[in-house]
Parts: C-alpha cells; sequence; structure tokens
C-alpha cells in the first residue's frame, strides 16, 4: 500500500446542536481518487474544509504528510494551502477578474514565478483542461462546464500534490460531466495528485474511484474499492449505489 | 445584551486585523485605489446635489426665523456653521454611507455565498487583507475630502440664499462666514467624518463577509447594513460632538 498522506483520526464536528460526526477514521493515499459518498447533510464537503481550515474539528485529529493541521495560525496555512488545492462547486471564480487573472491568483499568492512565466502557465493549464484562448473573458462570459474547467485549471497552476473536488460534476449536462470525469482521471495519471472527490453522480464515482467512502448515521459505514462497494448489499449503501433502486423494489413489494 | 457584546467583539476583530494588514507586508495600492475610486470618487455627485439644497433651505428657513428678531443678517453665519460642523459630515455621510455600504455588503455578501471568499482562503491570500482592509483604508481616506466638498458647496448654497432673501452682498456673506468658521469647527467635522467612513465601510464588510445562504440572505444583509450605518451615524455623531465640545468648547 502506499504512503498515507492525510489521516482523519477521530474526528468530530458539530454545527450547534447538530451533529455530524462522531469519531470517524479515515487515511487517504498518496496518488489514489477516493470518492466520499452519502445522503445531503452528511458533512462531505466538511471534510474537505476541514482540510484546507475553512473550518475546524470540534475533537480528533487531521494529518497532512505527518503533520497535524489541526489548529494551526493563519500564517502557517499558507505552506499547507500550497500543497492542497479545492475545486468549490460553483467553481468560486472572482467575478471582478477575466480567466487569465483567476488563474494567475493563486500563483501571484505563492510567489510562483514572474508575469511572462505565469502567463505562460495559465495557457498551459487550460491547454490541459481542454479550453482555448479564453484568458481575457470573465466568468460571467463562459458556460458552467468551462467555468468548473477554469476552476480546475486555476487548482492546479501551483501543482498542488492533494486536489480536492467538491461536486465537480453537479449540474451539468452528460458531455461535460464525462469530459470533467475525464481530467480528473488524467491529472491523476499525469501529476500523480492526490485526489478526494465529492460527488452524488454515481457513474462518475464508478469512472473516477480508486476507493469510495460512504458517510453514513454521523461515521463512516464503508471504505474500499468500487467493486467491493457493489458487492455490498446493505441498503444504506446499496441503495444509494443504484439510485434508490431498491427502496422503490420495497415499496412496490 | 448578548448580541450586543458579540457586535463589538466581531467589529473590534475585524478592525483589528484590518489594520494589521494595512501595516504588514508590502500594500497592493491599486486595490486602495479601485476602492476610492468606487467608494468615493463616485459618490462627489450625491454629495454635491445634497450638499447645496440643504445649504439652501437651511438658510431659506434661517432668514425667515431669524426675521422677527431682526437677526437675518445673521443667516449665512448660521448656516455656514451648522454646515461645518454638523451637517456636512452627517449628511455626506449617511448618504455615501447607504450607497456605499450598501454596494460592499451586496459585493461580499455575493461572494461569500458563492464561495469566493472561502476560495480567496483556500487559494494562499487572506480575506481581510484582499477585501476588507481597502475599503476602510479607501472610505476613512475620502470621507474627509468629500466632507470639505459638501462644506464648500454647502455654504456656496447657502450664502447665495442669503443674498436673494435678506438681500446681503457677496462680500458680506462671504467675510462673516470666514470670519465664523475656525479651524477648530473645520477640524470637529472632519475628525467626524473619518470614524464615519470607518464606520461605514467596517460595518458594510462585517455583514457582508458572514453572509450566509443565498440572495435573500444577501438583501437582508443589505437592509440591515444600512440600518447599522445610519443609526451609528446619528449616535456617533451626538457622542463626537460632545466629546470635541468638551475638549474645546
Amino acid at each position: 500500500m502506499s504512503e498515507t498522506i492525510i489521516s482523519y483520526r477521530n474526528v468530530t464536528k458539530s454545527f450547534g446542536s447538530n451533529r455530524i460526526y462522531r469519531d470517524i477514521t479515515l487515511d487517504i493515499h498518496k496518488g489514489e481518487t477516493l470518492c466520499i459518498i452519502g445522503g445531503s447533510g452528511t458533512g462531505k464537503s466538511v471534510m474537505m474544509k476541514m482540510l484546507v481550515g475553512l473550518l475546524e474539528p470540534d475533537a480528533g485529529d487531521i494529518e497532512f504528510f505527518g503533520q497535524s493541521i489541526v489548529g494551526l495560525k493563519p500564517h502557517q496555512w499558507l505552506d499547507i494551502r500550497r500543497r492542497v488545492a479545492m475545486l468549490f462547486q460553483g467553481g468560486a471564480l472572482f467575478d471582478s477578474l477575466t480567466v487569465g487573472e483567476n488563474i494567475q491568483y493563486p500563483m501571484i499568492e505563492h510567489k510562483w514565478g514572474d508575469k511572462s512565466k505565469r502567463e505562460k502557465r495559465v495557457s498551459e493549464v487550460l491547454e490541459m483542461v481542454g479550453l482555448g484562448k479564453i484568458e481575457d473573458l470573465y466568468p460571467a462570459e463562459i458556460s458552467g462546464g468551462m467555468k468548473k474547467r477554469v476552476a480546475l485549471a486555476r487548482a492546479i497552476a501551483v501543482e498542488p500534490e492533494v486536489l480536492l473536488y467538491d461536486e465537480p460534476t453537479t449540474g451539468l449536462d452528460p458531455i461535460s460531466i464525462r469530459r470533467i470525469n475525464g481530467l480528473i482521471r488524467n491529472l491523476q495519471e499525469r501529476l500523480n495528485v492526490t485526489s478526494m472527490v465529492v460527488t452524488h453522480e454515481m457513474p462518475s464515482v464508478f469512472t473516477i474511484a480508486d476507493r469510495i467512502a460512504m458517510l453514513h448515521d454521523q461515521h463512516i459505514a464503508f471504505v474500499g474499492t468500487p467493486e467491493e462497494a457493489k458487492a455490498i448489499k446493505e441498503p444504506w449503501l446499496a441503495d444509494f449505489i443504484i439510485g434508490g433502486e431498491g427502496v422503490l423494489k420495497e415499496e412496490n413489494g | 445584551m448578548l448580541r450586543a457584546f458579540e457586535f463589538v467583539g466581531e467589529i473590534t476583530l475585524l478592525s483589528w486585523s484590518a489594520l494589521k494588514e494595512f501595516f504588514i507586508g508590502r500594500q497592493d495600492w491599486g486595490l486602495i485605489v479601485e476602492q476610492l475610486s468606487k467608494g468615493g470618487v463616485d459618490s462627489w455627485s450625491i454629495t454635491l446635489l445634497t450638499a447645496i439644497f440643504t445649504g439652501m433651505v437651511m438658510a431659506a428657513q434661517f432668514s425667515i426665523g431669524l426675521e422677527p428678531f431682526g437677526a437675518s443678517i445673521y443667516t449665512s453665519k448660521l448656516v455656514s456653521l451648522g454646515i461645518v460642523r454638523e451637517l456636512g459630515p452627517v449628511l455626506t455621510a449617511l448618504l455615501v454611507g447607504g450607497r456605499v455600504g450598501a454596494g460592499f455588503t451586496a459585493e461580499l455578501g455575493s461572494m461569500a455565498v458563492t464561495e469566493q471568499i472561502d476560495a480567496i482562503r483556500c487559494l494562499g491570500a487572506n480575506p481581510v487583507r484582499k477585501l476588507v482592509m481597502p475599503r476602510v483604508v479607501a472610505m476613512t481616506l475620502i470621507m474627509p475630502l468629500l466632507t470639505v466638498l459638501a462644506d464648500l458647496v454647502g455654504c456656496f448654497g447657502g450664502g447665495l440664499v442669503s443674498m436673494l432673501q435678506v438681500d446681503l452682498t457677496a462680500q458680506y456673506v462671504a467675510r462673516q462666514m470666514l470670519e465664523t468658521i475656525g479651524p477648530e469647527d473645520l477640524l470637529h467635522g472632519l475628525m467626524k467624518s473619518v470614524f464615519f467612513g470607518y464606520w461605514i465601510a467596517i460595518i458594510a464588510c462585517w455583514k457582508g463577509m458572514n453572509i450566509r445562504g443565498g440572495a435573500e440572505s444577501v438583501g437582508i444583509a443589505t437592509t440591515e447594513t444600512v440600518v447599522y450605518i445610519s443609526v451609528g451615524i446619528l449616535v456617533s455623531d451626538f457622542v463626537l460632538t460632545q466629546l470635541f465640545l468638551s475638549i474645546y468648547g
């Protein structure tokens, strides 16, 4: 088994009186694509946000390359955020900046080369995500699928080691979904990045996942390969995987 | 009561963070200049319009009110003092606060609900440095300038009506105004405007950054911002006036 680079250790998280997790433990290995599945409100995105310091666990620990990242001071996050990039659900591109400026943003913050080097890198990453010369367009001028790809280009611009995808294919048409899935696999193969993908789209999960983790009933109820997931007959997993087909069968007797 | 303490605590912390960010590291002056333009320069027309009519209406009212006492020749004196000490800074702040404050909250709120503020953090930047500090600095700098503009235009409008209604000469009005307004009066108004500029920006940013939910939350927060700013300006105006009067009368 390859090196473990992210470890959630007995992590507990609540929002007010609403407990999301109770003592969850999960390891993520270098170079793998782990898909996190689960119903709405089970805290899939929260797991990612804790990894980039947008949220803090109430209890437990999270290790990144063997270093605890719980309770870090704001300036200590800079190095972690250089190594972990997050693709937000809606892309979270900055409306007031052009596509090119959006992609250059993390490069400027992380002092990644001079202007010409940055511009060259913008063209490179746009090409990697299958987009042409759109540097001068504003986010409002491009489609939803293109926004996600630009956001992905921005995320990989500073060559992170870990990529977090928060519902990367939600709301996209089938062709865009296939393209994004292809990009996720492609980036893993070409750059050997470790990926965590939160998604509801089971066909995407089976296309991109090396392993699946399912959040259910305030804990991680299943971790395993897609084949292992398919073999599980427990309704909480089987129903989720086959999109509620099992529930319908039950209801119809 | 607890909410009031929370409010004071959060505003204090945000102000402290913005202040720290202003003094730490190399500044991106482009961000501050952008906000000076958006927040201040674009507000000059509304400031001008408000000030001139306020001065004119004050002069019209005073000239009538003072007439029975045979004191209408002092109209321009009263108008200039009222404008420079009170109405110039306060009305400018209320109008700019409504216009700019609502804009800041809506802009930052939209960024918050579309996860752009989280993205700023994730991409290695500090949202306070990128969003809050430039707005606070810009508004703190621009409000005194807008107030000076309001003072000048308000006095001009008041003087004009004094001349027409009380039949005073331009020289008499100008001399009376210059004799009446001392440096401490100007300072009184300008120091208030510095505080009002800070208040407008910090409240608008605080409200905007803390929006959760969707478009409806942005609308509610924007309305609340205007209320908080307006009430804050009126209350702090009284407190600051008492403070300045106790210092130099």
